[in-house]
């Protein structure tokens, strides 16, 4: 996502950065790819001149002189993007015994409300909180339907009805049930806010609730729309912040987030993906970094947080720290990175391989390689799976899987050929997740990029 | 619909030509020497008169309002391409045309509506088309929906089917999003409601054979038209992509439109691209068109695709859709 926008943005920083000296021609051009780009991307029109103007009076300011003028030039830009993009203003939860969070959820028509509402149940849940995800929606046909699949499929306490048609008595009907929940999330219907019936509505609902949290959630393609819609939910409820859809694509969310930043709401999550785990956490300054291609492990990390089974996790780092790996583990590990949405998701996050070339078909049909790998478990014995360097000995043992998994056999090697080189990065102490883990805190950019280029080169390495 | 523009553009116009004025005023002393020349070999009187009553719009003087024609656009989700575009055309038929005063505005708005009648393709008869297919051929005339993810997909389709069937004709609805939750209920649902018949498979079945099987219900009970629903995808996603490609090969559409919605910014644009590149898109719906007033998704789209808008979506009830008039958004926007 945003590829290009970063490549823009990046570029500019480069032309400045290398140019001799700052001529108006140079800077000319700078502002009009940047305004060009910006404005692509959705940022309000008014917000783009006013950088552009900034940029364009800093460039010709005759106090500030040589290199200082460039890295001033470059400073003031990332300057401007981080306040495009709002402050860092994460969601936080009541955390009191007896503290109840009710978080009310509500946008426009099709923003992915219902989508969103389980995402982050999901992924508190998994942060050991007690979840309920209450459906207010009694507009749209199977709303509630939508949201119960869904929470089902996430193993989610869910509150739906399907007959009810009034949201209030419908919230007065579960109250009590939801006492013992400390997190509740409440769907409610689309709608805009020029609709008069419907924004009475979420007033009611707003005053029979009671919510910590009112959330907007706004689509990452919206254009100048964006900041009048904000505006005016914001003068009907009070909304403490938002979540953007739809950050996968081309879209590049501008359009929101200058809404968001302009109205001073923060953005608390993006979405970016159709899969339950495809949500994380919004922070400016690490997600400006990820655009000019510098990376950004914090996020990444707490995706892999996200993920996770911390149970399983530990029981993994034992046997790493112990330096014997079995099969088994290297496919959770794998399984777990992919339920990450893939390489393609997360490369851009890891320093240094944002702009690296990587073959596409590489990041392609991860899934259905991963399905084989159990096929292929599945057609082992419990001493191969112990110890898969027997394969490798005994390699009449290798048709054998292949035939009773239905394979080839270069597929079963392939399996060893990444099995060794993970158990070798693990035992090199850099490798897995908990490496990665490391990696956050002790790599250098160097060594960042050399295990870039280990992955690169890995042809059969797909996360 | 669209009134912040209409009044914006209006003002635009007369800000150009009142610029003139100004210009020719404040600026006596230096045009005179440098950007008109040939008026002064025209003789004393001859200068005199032109200046009175008629004036010509020089590149300098566009180019000082062409910035606030942009950011007019641009403001109004008029892409970013799209809205260079419009300029480029605008200065080209206005620059050194010689105008009176007072007509310069007329002017200036005559020919941005011809632009914009230009980009926007005029909308073809949907009904004219499903009957003469059942007259000639006497098989179902097959609409396959697509777009990304929450546009309006479904509910446009039961409004469709609801307004297919106020000019009498029957339907039929092929649930062919098998993979968000609880879309396949929603279909039933509208389907209860309109009493139209919904052909549907479990989650997770291959859309087209849903596609398929309803083509085939049709042709078996004689069913004017066959609507098929798909999921919403990401226009990047490649293999969803390949999926919307197999459906339309398997289901063979007379007709596919792609349901993008009005408040989309510059990626409506990207968007229909890719779908068009995908399975070559026949038309439009553009969907939330209560929601915003701008406008320029139109105009956009109509101008990256070549194809036509058919129908507006302005609410949540059946009946809250307009054929798109191409005649009266062009008034709408105050030309």
């Amino acid at each position: 996502m945003l590829e290009k926008l970063g490549e823009i943005l990046r570029k500019a920083t480069d032309k400045i950065a290398n140019a001799i000296f700052l001529d108006k021609g140079l800077v000319d051009s700078v502002v009009k790819d940047l305004e060009r780009a910006l404005i692509e991307a959705d940022v309000n029109i008014i917000l783009v001149k006013e950088l552009s103007d900034k940029i364009r009076k800093a460039a010709v300011d005759e106090r500030i002189k040589g290199i200082e003028k460039k890295e001033h030039v470059i400073k003031l830009l990332h300057d401007q993007l981080t306040a495009i993009l709002g402050e860092y203003r994460p969601l936080s939860l009541r955390k009191g015994k007896n503290e109840q969070n009710r978080i009310m959820f509500l946008g426009l028509y099709g923003a992915g409300k219902t989508t969103t509402v389980a995402k982050l149940g999901n992924y508190y849940a998994k942060r050991g909180n007690k979840v309920a995800l209450v459906g207010l929606d009694v507009h749209r046909p199977a709303a509630p339907e939508q949201l119960k699949q869904i929470a089902d499929k996430n193993k989610l306490q869910s509150f739906v009805d399907f007959q009810e048609k009034n949201p209030v008595k419908l919230w007065k009907k579960y109250e009590k049930e939801l006492d013992e929940f400390n997190l509740v999330f409440i769907d409610t219907a689309g709608r805009h806010a020029l609709d008069k019936e419907l924004i009475e509505e979420i007033k009611v609902l707003n005053k029979a609730i009671n919510p910590t949290e009112i959330i907007l959630i706004m689509p990452a393609d919206i254009g100048q729309a964006a900041k009048k819609q904000t505006r005016e939910f914001l003068e009907a409820v009070k909304i403490s912040g938002v979540v953007i859809t739809r950050m996968d694509s081309t879209a590049k969310g501008g359009g929101a987030l200058t809404a968001c930043a302009e109205t001073r709401a923060p953005v608390y999550f993006i979405t970016t993906g159709e899969k339950i785990n495809d949500i994380e956490e919004f922070n400016p300054k690490t997600f400006l970094s990820r655009l000019l291609g510098m990376g950004d492990l914090e996020t990444l990390m707490e995706k892999i947080r996200s993920v996770t089974d911390e149970g399983k996790q530990k029981e993994i780092e034992a046997q790493i720290s112990e330096g014997n790996l079995s099969l088994e583990d290297v496919i959770e590990q794998v399984k777990s990175m992919s339920s990450l949405g893939g390489f393609e998701k997360i490369k851009s996050m890891i320093p240094g391989l944002g702009s690296a070339k990587i073959p596409e078909n590489l990041l392609e049909s991860q899934e259905a390689k991963i399905s084989k790998w159990e096929h292929i478990m599945k057609s082992m014995t419990q001493e191969e799976r112990k110890n898969p360097e027997l394969l490798e000995k005994q390699t009449s043992r290798i048709a054998r899987i292949a035939q009773g998994a239905g394979i080839h056999g270069s597929d079963v090697r392939a399996l060893l050929k990444q099995y060794k080189l993970l158990n070798e990065m693990i035992k090199s102490g850099k490798g897995g997740l908990g490496g990665i883990e490391n990696m956050s805190h002790g790599l250098d950019q160097k060594q960042l990029q050399k295990l870039a280029k280990k992955f690169g080169k890995a042809k059969g390495m797909r996360f | 619909m669209f009134k912040f523009f209409r009044e914006k553009l209006s003002n635009w116009a007369k800000k150009l030509s009142g610029a003139e004025k100004n210009a020719e005023r404040e600026g006596e002393s230096t045009k005179k020497i440098i950007a008109k020349p040939e008026r002064e070999e025209k003789g004393f009187f001859e200068g005199i008169s032109a200046r009175l009553s008629k004036i010509r719009i020089s590149e300098k003087d566009f180019e000082v309002y062409e910035e606030d024609l942009r950011t007019l656009l641009l403001e109004n989700n008029v892409a970013y391409e799209v809205a260079g575009k419009i300029i480029a055309e605008l200065k080209k038929r206005i620059v050194g045309k010689e105008l009176l005063k007072k007509e310069i505005e007329d002017e200036i708005k005559e020919v941005l509506k011809e632009i914009i009648r230009g980009i926007l393709i005029e909308p073809y008869d949907i009904i004219g088309k499903i009957k003469e297919k059942a007259k000639d051929q006497k098989e179902p005339y097959i609409i396959l929906f697509v777009g990304i993810n929450g546009t309006g997909k479904t509910t446009t389709i039961a409004k469709i089917s609801y307004f297919l069937s106020k000019k009498d004709i029957s339907s039929v609805i092929a649930a062919a999003d098998t993979f968000r939750a609880a879309s396949i209920e929603q279909l039933k649902k509208h389907g209860e409601r309109l009493g139209v018949k919904v052909i549907s498979q479990q989650y997770g079945a291959d859309p087209a054979a849903v596609g398929f099987d309803a083509v085939s219900y049709a042709k078996k009970n004689h069913i004017d038209c066959v609507l098929i629903d798909t999921a919403g995808r990401m226009h990047t996603a490649k293999n969803l992509m390949k999926e919307i490609e197999k459906i339309s090969k398997v289901c063979k559409p007379d007709l596919k439109l792609f349901i993008g919605e009005s408040i989309t910014g510059n990626d409506s644009v990207e968007q229909a691209k890719s779908f068009d590149w995908a399975i070559g898109i026949d038309g439009i719906i553009l969907t939330k068109a209560d929601i915003d007033e701008k406008g320029g998704t139109a105009i956009s789209l109509g101008d990256v695709t070549k194809k036509p808008i058919l129908f507006l979506g302005t609410g949540q009830e059946y009946d809250k859709m307009e054929v798109f008039n191409k005649e009266k958004f062009v008034k709408d926007l105050g030309l």
